[in-house]
């Protein structure tokens, strides 16, 4: 089945099974291999996407759901890769594998879309959906601190 | 890019590789490779055109450690070039021309700190005599900085690409002999240098196996039995034939006879390989799968016959003697109070964030590999004789992959993906699912321990008597389910006795970070701590005074250790060491003025394993229904002179109290042979809430620095179990956590 989606601000055509989790179209389809897979039924994260602006696992969402939401994966961040949480995680050097970080970011962002200065509470509520096997969750809250206050000095000057 | 030789710094006959390596007497690596290591040469390693560009070849493979950072680093800072400029590029697989290229046992900085640095600083050398000849001064005279030669005297300076062509042509430095810089000389050793791929990560670049995308590529993913080794009677598979995207469905007949005794690489586990245009295809089509599974004798393992048999061995004699000194029997007798504990701890396992996977290509009679493995050698070795090829033919590139943990020292995933490879007519992307992964993981074993310590009327230590009953056939431990003889407290109580019972398991089991310490520290420093409160002294004064006893001779290589436990023995325990991390870890943690409330307490404890010391205090709350929350960790670790990527090593110390922490309420388990769990739901990660602050100190000594994957790990269980105990009353001798009736909050 020919499904339309919008994924990082460019429409694609893709002909495949409207059952299809977004994630593998993603992926193997239109090889965007940002979103990664990690448990396939939603309880690690990895395969986090913005849809809508909200942060969604692409493992749980059937391609013919999204319609025409428009779907930001990592790639889709910014033209550069200098989004402020992309910033902040490079300057903070959170990954050690990696693998979770793409996720992590996803949920960041959406996390600092709604919530401009998080506590340490709220980052706790909105980030324990994403798994970091290698233990890098208190870079991960450094950075999500960092990347607030970045946004708010860049959002000032 | 194109390798072009001119651009190469030629250097041969350079020995002074093998020192580390030799001493490192790991089985893994006595399992993988030639005794004598290769010559390494700087040509090998480093290329610089003649516009001065720089790059360093990475040898080992990268799961998370830092690996494509730390020995490039060495490289580059005796070669005297900035970090910024280095491009690091990953190896493929060519042990004749890198030496090892094995990311295991933490073994990497040991194996690498002087090999890499007399790499770089012959190639440093190389440039400056190019210089010198050029300019025709004394190659004296002449200084190296930021990737430029410079003769001070006649006011010359150039880029080393000016004689990077020249240099090729040069006699070879002894590489034994080469100068190294002073330590307090060092730019980028020593000095925080962000991870090389972090970059590529935050954007979301291809980086991983999983990311291996090749023209024309299929995918395929494995249908097993639910039973170790099961094999296949009959199945549907020309329905499955049909299904939308199916381009293959194989059999295979897999390669393993399951026994009492399950070695390291079992060989294939049988199964059904499905190949088709998409994963997802494959695993829907897996869905209609209708196996009749001829289950073998695995079928009749539980965890709870598992338990029932360990009780028994326990309360019969020992079949085995690990090692004794002293009469232990005696010393029990005549002391003042015997304390008398039984340990557990379950099977768990690895669960990499990245599922197990590889890419494979078989075309005109070669092999292509993308492979994740942290022991590629034997991965190509085992490819070799399971596809009846020659390891000639078989090239390896090596794919950063989303951790390892010791579960890609095993090749199982790369196997399999290169005898699917051999049987279709395309590129073949392999990958497991979540329940593959926990289903068919190498386990790290469980294990009981009982254990009986004495203590005279001044509270001291008279005797250590513990009696562990793990896996295996009576006279070979299965793998990771072994313990060292030598593993402290072995050597200071003045009587002391490890002996061993064994019963047969029919399941892959492996090495897990810290495999034997992560879960014998928990073990022994519980213990510890249960006989410091016997005697009414401070733990962790209890733990110095032990310290301060006479050491036994360590018995490394005297004994053949338990089965294949990492061998802590490339060096000594040196209580010093031992000591200085509880003394730096009381220290920062305020231990001596901890505040002892109801539901709250600190807890202490040390170990040294895979030639790393460390040190932890935990802080922990435990509420009215046991819930428990880990406030805090200060961990201080002892890993010799030189922390070489200081960020990245406090981060990978962080790395594993996070882990510790997870073991805890990890859990395998099985019933009728089937292994019960199967995802993040029950055999969870720690997340977010409930990270607890973690600080991490250095105490720097004169020792060569050595690894930080796996000593961080142990400490954790037994600090937080030692807290639980403070907090509550309450001893854990029973993991995980639930089973003991705790939780985390």
């Amino acid at each position: 089945m020919l499904t339309k989606l919008n994924v990082n601000q460019a429409v694609a055509t893709v002909d495949v099974s409207p059952d299809m989790p977004l994630l593998w179209v993603l992926r193997d389809v239109l090889n965007i291999k940002g979103p990664k897979f990690g448990c396939g039924i939603g309880l690690c994260g990895a395969c986090t996407v913005l849809i809508g602006g909200q942060a969604v696992r692409s493992c749980l969402t059937k391609v013919s759901t999204v319609g025409t939401y428009p779907v930001t994966t990592i790639e889709g961040l910014s033209p550069d890769g200098r989004h402020p949480v992309q910033v902040a995680w490079e300057a903070i050097d959170v990954p050690q594998c990696g693998y979770c970080q793409a996720g992590q970011i996803m949920s960041a962002v959406a996390l600092l879309e709604h919530t401009p200065h998080p506590t340490d509470a709220e980052i706790d509520t909105a980030m324990s959906g994403n798994l970091c096997r290698c233990g890098t969750y208190t870079r991960i809250r450094q950075a999500i601190h960092q990347a607030s206050q970045d946004s708010a000095s860049a959002s000032k000057s | 890019m194109p390798m072009n030789r001119r651009s190469f710094l030629q250097l041969t006959a350079l020995a002074g590789g093998g020192l580390a390596l030799s001493l490192y007497r790991s089985p893994l690596a006595r399992a993988q490779g030639p005794e004598k290591p290769p010559e390494l040469t700087p040509q090998a390693f480093i290329r610089i055109t003649p516009d001065g560009a720089v790059t360093i070849m990475a040898r080992a493979s990268e799961s998370g450690q830092g690996m494509r950072n730390m020995l490039p680093m060495l490289i580059a800072e005796e070669l005297d070039v900035d970090w910024k400029d280095v491009h690091v590029e990953q190896a493929d697989l060519n042990e004749k021309v890198y030496g090892r290229q094995f990311s295991g046992g933490s073994a990497n900085t040991p194996m690498g700190w002087e090999p890499m640095r007399r790499v770089g600083a012959a190639g440093r050398q190389l440039l400056i005599s190019a210089a010198a000849q050029t300019w025709a001064v004394p190659a004296a005279e002449c200084t190296t900085e930021s990737c430029r030669v410079t003769h001070a005297a006649s006011g010359r300076s150039a880029s080393y690409g000016e004689f990077a062509a020249k240099a090729a042509a040069l006699p070879a430095p002894d590489l034994a002999t080469v100068k190294l810089k002073d330590p307090k000389d060092y730019r980028i050793v020593g000095h925080s240098q962000r991870g090389v791929d972090t970059p590529a990560i935050v954007t979301g670049k291809p980086l991983f196996g999983i990311d291996v995308s090749l023209p024309g590529m299929l995918y395929a993913s494995i249908e097993k039995a639910p039973v170790f080794a099961g094999k296949v009677k009959s199945a549907n598979i020309d329905e499955i034939k049909g299904l939308p995207g199916v381009r293959h469905v194989l059999v295979i007949d897999g390669g393993i006879t399951p026994a009492a005794y399950t070695p390291w690489e079992p060989g294939m586990e049988p199964g059904i390989a499905i190949v088709a245009d998409s994963w997802w295809q494959a695993q829907e089509a897996r869905k209609q799968l209708k196996v009749n599974w001829d289950l073998g004798p695995a079928a009749r393992q539980s965890s709870e016959a598992f338990r029932t048999k360990a009780a028994e061995l326990l309360k019969t004699p020992p079949e085995n003697t690990v090692r004794r000194y002293g009469d232990v029997d005696a010393a029990l007798k005549s002391s003042a109070k015997v304390v008398e504990a039984t340990y557990q701890y379950p099977f768990i396992a690895h669960v990499t964030l990245e599922p197990q996977g590889a890419t494979a290509h078989w075309k005109d009679g070669k092999l292509e590999m993308w492979s994740t493995s942290t022991l590629p050698a034997d991965g190509c070795k085992l490819v070799a004789k399971t596809l009846g090829i020659k390891e000639d033919d078989i090239t390896t590139h090596m794919v950063r992959s989303g951790g390892s943990f010791g579960r890609r020292l095993q090749n199982d995933y790369l196997v399999e993906a290169a005898w699917i490879a051999k049987r279709v007519d395309a590129p073949v992307k392999l990958l497991w699912s979540r329940e593959d992964d926990i289903g068919h993981d190498p386990f790290r074993p469980g294990g009981t321990v009982g254990l009986k310590g004495g203590l005279d009327a001044q509270g001291k230590i008279t005797a250590w008597r513990h009696h562990f009953v793990t896996y295996g056939d009576g006279k070979h431990a299965t793998s990771g389910g072994g313990m060292g003889q030598d593993s402290y407290p072995a050597g200071f109580p003045p009587a002391y006795a490890l002996y061993t019972s064994m019963q047969p398991l029919m399941l892959r089991t492996g090495a897990l970070r810290a495999p034997g310490d992560n879960a014998y520290c928990w073990v022994a420093q519980s213990f510890l701590d249960e006989l410091a409160y016997a005697a009414g002294r401070d733990p962790l004064e209890f733990q110095l005074d032990l310290l301060s006893n006479k050491q036994m001779p360590w018995s490394s290589g005297e004994h053949d250790a338990v089965g294949d436990h990492e061998p802590t023995g490339q060096s000594v325990l040196i209580p010093e060491r031992y000591k200085g991390v509880l003394e730096l870890v009381a220290e920062k943690s305020g231990w001596a003025k901890r505040i002892k409330t109801p539901g709250r307490g600190m807890g202490v404890a040390a170990w040294f394993c895979h030639l790393g010391y460390f040190a932890e205090v935990a802080d922990v709350s435990v509420d009215d229904q046991n819930r428990i929350t880990v406030h805090q960790v200060w961990a201080a670790g002892d890993v010799g002179s030189q922390i070489i990527n200081p960020n990245a090593a406090e981060s990978m110390a962080q790395g594993g109290i996070m882990e510790g922490m997870g073991h805890m309420a990890q859990e395998i388990t099985l019933e009728d042979g089937q292994i019960q769990q199967s995802n993040f739901h029950n055999h969870p990660l720690m997340r977010m809430r409930q990270v607890p602050k973690i600080e991490v100190y250095w105490r720097k000594t004169d020792y060569a620095p050595t690894g930080l994957g796996e000593p961080t790990l142990p400490p954790t269980l037994p600090a937080v179990g030692n807290a639980i105990f403070a907090a509550t009353g309450k001893r854990i001798r029973t993991l995980p956590l639930q089973r003991s009736g705790f939780s985390w909050a």
